[in-house]
């Protein structure tokens, strides 16, 4: 069975829905605390959303210095599935394990609706289950979600698939319309959109399923 | 010694700027005219121990660079408080 570790910082609040979500999906899934120096043992972690250490200073500035994060990052060289969903984005890219930054939306407000996806690359452990071109209705919840990289950055996003996910209505100003991005060889994937509230039908949409069954059926190296 | 040191971080050029750009907008209501390229940033003041104060500068440069901001969308620079 598929061992899925769901990192736990002060501040975290998305942590109970993402244990339960890839639990719902068979996964065998436990809650590290921020403070664990090793990830052993598992196929794949996850940086749920919520607000690590307040999000003082930035969303994930302070996370990043979590002792988990060394062991994350160790976790991550090593071909692991990593999956950020929302501030577990933003703790990655502030620690560098992916390109680019997240802003405040423009307009300034927080933002607490149902989006439309475009999968734009299925070269990632997020998405290799679904089709490109697939769309998928996913909740964003979030302030600082307008992702920013300089012209460089994105070309080389462009040039090595790393693209993932596109809002089809830009909600927040991210640069072309990027809703999540993976590292070059696709076993790190951070998103704004929460797919672990996209589990059913009965509460608006199932389409974050296709995205956490490819992750969790997919413990090692995407490509 | 000890040396009041200030860190400035702000957008770097070209990154977008919702906070100042709302800002700027609200200006004209207030009766401020005039007034274009309102960038919002932040500042940190702190005292730090040092033989001297350039050295005091370094280590907040090197706090700045690795802490008080993201360098993939902000620069920051450190100065003296003391000559304010």
């Amino acid at each position: 069975m598929t061992r899925i570790g769901v990192v736990v910082f002060p501040g975290s609040n998305c942590e109970y829905d993402a244990l339960g979500a890839v639990s719902a999906l068979g996964a065998e899934a436990e809650f590290v605390w921020h403070s664990a120096t090793h990830l052993e043992g598992f196929d794949g972690v996850i940086l749920p959303g919520g607000f690590a250490h307040g999000d003082y200073l930035r969303p994930g500035a302070l996370a990043r210095f979590s002792p988990v994060m060394e062991a994350v990052a160790e976790f991550a060289r090593a071909g692991g599935a990593v999956l950020g969903i929302c501030n577990g984005f933003q703790v990655l890219t502030e620690a560098g394990l992916l390109p680019g930054a997240l802003q405040k939306n423009r307009g300034l407000t927080f933002l607490c609706q149902p989006t439309t996806l475009t999968v734009e690359s299925t070269a990632s452990v997020l998405t290799r289950g679904a089709f490109r071109g697939q769309e998928l209705v996913i909740p964003i919840n979030h302030f600082s979600g307008s992702y920013t990289c300089d012209d460089e950055t994105w070309a080389s996003l462009v040039a090595h698939d790393q693209i993932v996910l596109r809002y089809k209505e830009n909600p927040n100003g991210s640069r072309d319309d990027i809703a999540g991005v993976s590292n070059v060889e696709g076993n790190v994937v951070g998103l704004m959109p929460h797919p672990e509230r996209a589990m059913s039908t009965l509460l608006g949409s199932a389409d974050g399923r296709v995205l956490l069954e490819s992750f969790v059926g997919a413990p090692v190296g995407a490509r | 010694m000890n040396y009041p040191i200030i860190v400035d971080v702000t957008l770097r050029e070209g990154i977008a700027d919702p906070e100042g750009a709302t800002i700027e907008r609200a200006l004209p209501a207030l009766g401020f005219n005039g007034i274009t390229h309102v960038r919002a940033g932040k500042s940190f003041r702190m005292n730090i121990d040092a033989e001297d104060e350039s050295s005091a500068l370094a280590t907040a440069a090197a706090l700045a660079q690795r802490l008080l901001s993201n360098p993939v969308i902000e620069n920051a620079t450190a100065r003296s408080a003391a000559k304010e």
